[in-house]
């Protein structure tokens, strides 16, 4: 179908198309109306971006209101993360869900924040954050730890709001 | 021998303040071209070294000398370093001849507010200008690249077709001075007998000449990014880019002083002598008349810059030598006619 739409050509310009510069005005004065009105920039160190809820920032652990991390070290967010980030290894305590991560290691180097760890995991215990600001120097600094991951769940609702509407 | 002393003296102090201007005006011709270009696209545009990053010309210059200065290979070593800097004497020397105010009386000596008040002085800038071509054809095919030597040879082409209707409009504005020194030129334009209003359409083909003269867009085809890559200068970097980089922008504030000076009157403020003011003052509005046109000029040449886009290189050839030719040759014959009503 779309083959057979005859294409509009513009061949035949009027006399004062031809003779252009009444077109060079028109464009001119455009540009002209632009210079006044305001600007989008937005100035970064000092105005920060407020990202939405479905923003895949920083991967970071959810971590209930009494300091326990929700994780269970099943490892299918390992499993499952293509750029293979992840390293967990399980641990046992006695608390009621038997089982928690004893070290839980997200390389930021390789992450490329496509959330399929937050897809996948059972616990909606991994879940992305609004955090944009990630920055190291060296590689070993890279790897973020339990103690850069966990975060308090407060911090988390949006976007946990936005999985529970939306994921599934 | 004291005369002779005395004019010495004129004329280096003339050299040092006219220079000093032009390094300044560039500097802040290129902040304000990335500033109007941040408006017409609604951004803010550099404001961070110093106060609204009026620091920022500075530090571009700073950060262009340290550098590292790369010749390519195959380049032409010796032409490929004298580039930049026949453009860069090409665009500095123009100056000399251009006046920016009458003359005035010191010490009881007349002095014209200009460098060298030549009586050849529109011809030694068509002639500067042919050479500033050079500049441009050497870099590209001094280079040993494809890119640069496209752009070098479109560039010689531009010139080529763009210096006829530029020689044609000027030949009307010489109807009216009757001489080639362009305190003449001037000051045959007194009241509103400005060239541009006696003569429109050489005033327009002028304008578009001096644009693709100064190889400004829509006329940039010499580097034209998407398709040259940087054109003449892709091998150029640290102070050799900056030298082309600072001719173009001197070379348009030629282009707009030679537009005020041609056919905006130059210096001449409509009227001033019946205001009544003492001679100083008189004097000092002409100067800021003539800096005033000036700058409406360099920004109308920014303005345009961010709203029109380039040409295809045919449509560049066939408007200079299809429309702009014939346009400028038309020009010449109602500048003779008029010229012939109001004698
Ligand atoms: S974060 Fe979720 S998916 Fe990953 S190990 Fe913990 S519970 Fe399993
Ligand atoms: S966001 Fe993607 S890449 Fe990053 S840790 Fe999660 S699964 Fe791996």
């Amino acid at each position: 179908m779309s083959g057979t739409v005859p294409k509009k050509r513009l061949k035949d310009l009027s006399f004062w198309q031809k003779i252009y510069v009444p077109e060079i005005i028109k464009g001119l004065s455009q540009t002209l109306k632009q210079m006044f009105q305001p600007s989008f920039t937005m100035e970064y160190p000092e105005v920060k971006f407020d990202p939405p809820a479905s923003y895949r920032g920083r991967p970071v652990l959810v971590q209930e209101e009494n300091g326990i991390e929700r994780c269970v070290a099943c490892g299918l967010c390992s499993r499952v993360c293509p750029a293979l980030a992840i390293e967990v290894q399980a641990g046992e305590t006695e608390r009621e869900k038997e089982r928690y991560p004893e070290k839980f290691e997200i390389n930021m180097l390789r992450c490329i924040f496509c959330g399929l760890c937050e897809e996948v995991c059972p616990e909606e215990a991994i879940v992305m954050s609004k955090d944009y600001e990630i920055v190291f120097t060296n590689r070993a600094d890279a790897l973020y730890g339990k103690d850069k991951l966990l975060t308090p769940i407060a911090k988390l609702q949006d976007r946990i709001n936005f999985l529970r509407q939306y994921k599934g | 021998m004291n005369d002779f002393l005395f004019y010495i003296i004129v004329a280096l102090v003339k050299i040092v303040i006219i220079a000093n201007m032009i390094l300044i005006t560039v500097s802040y011709l290129v902040y304000f071209e990335r500033k109007i270009s941040a408006w017409t696209q609604n951004r803010v545009g550099p404001n961070r070294v110093g106060y609204l990053g009026l620091l920022q010309p500075f530090a571009d210059v700073l950060k262009l000398l340290l550098k590292e200065d790369i010749v390519p290979k195959v380049a032409n070593k010796f032409i490929h370093s004298m580039a930049p800097f026949i453009a860069l004497f090409v665009a500095f020397t123009t100056y000399a001849v251009i006046p920016f105010g009458p003359s005035i009386t010191l010490w009881g000596k007349e002095i014209p507010l200009m460098m060298a008040d030549v009586n050849i002085g529109i011809l030694y800038v068509l002639a500067l200008t042919s050479i500033g071509v050079y500049a441009i054809t050497f870099a590209g095919w001094s280079s040993g690249s494809k890119y640069s030597l496209l752009g070098g040879i479109r560039s010689s082409a531009q010139m080529i077709s763009y210096e006829i209707s530029m020689g044609f409009s000027i030949a009307g504005v010489l109807i009216f001075s009757q001489s080639l020194r362009p305190m003449e030129i001037v000051i045959a334009q007194h009241g509103w007998m400005w060239n541009a209003v006696l003569q429109p359409v050489g005033f327009l083909t002028f304008v578009v000449a001096a644009f693709a003269e100064t190889n400004r867009l829509p006329f940039d085809l010499p580097e034209a990014e998407p398709e040259l890559v940087g054109g003449y200068h892709t091998e150029y970097s640290s102070m050799k880019f900056a030298a082309f980089f600072l001719a173009e922008y001197a070379n348009m504030i030629i282009g707009s002083a030679m537009i005020v000076t041609l056919y905006l009157g130059g210096w001449q403020f409509p009227y001033v002598e019946t205001f009544g003011f003492s001679p100083a003052v008189t004097i000092g509005l002409q100067v800021g008349a003539f800096f005033v046109k000036m700058g409406a000029l360099l920004f109308f040449f920014i303005w345009v810059r961010w709203s029109i886009p380039r040409f295809r290189y045919d449509q560049l050839m066939n408007i200079g030598w299809k429309v702009m030719f014939p346009l400028s040759l038309l020009n010449l014959i109602w500048a003779a006619i008029l010229a012939m009503i109001m004698k």
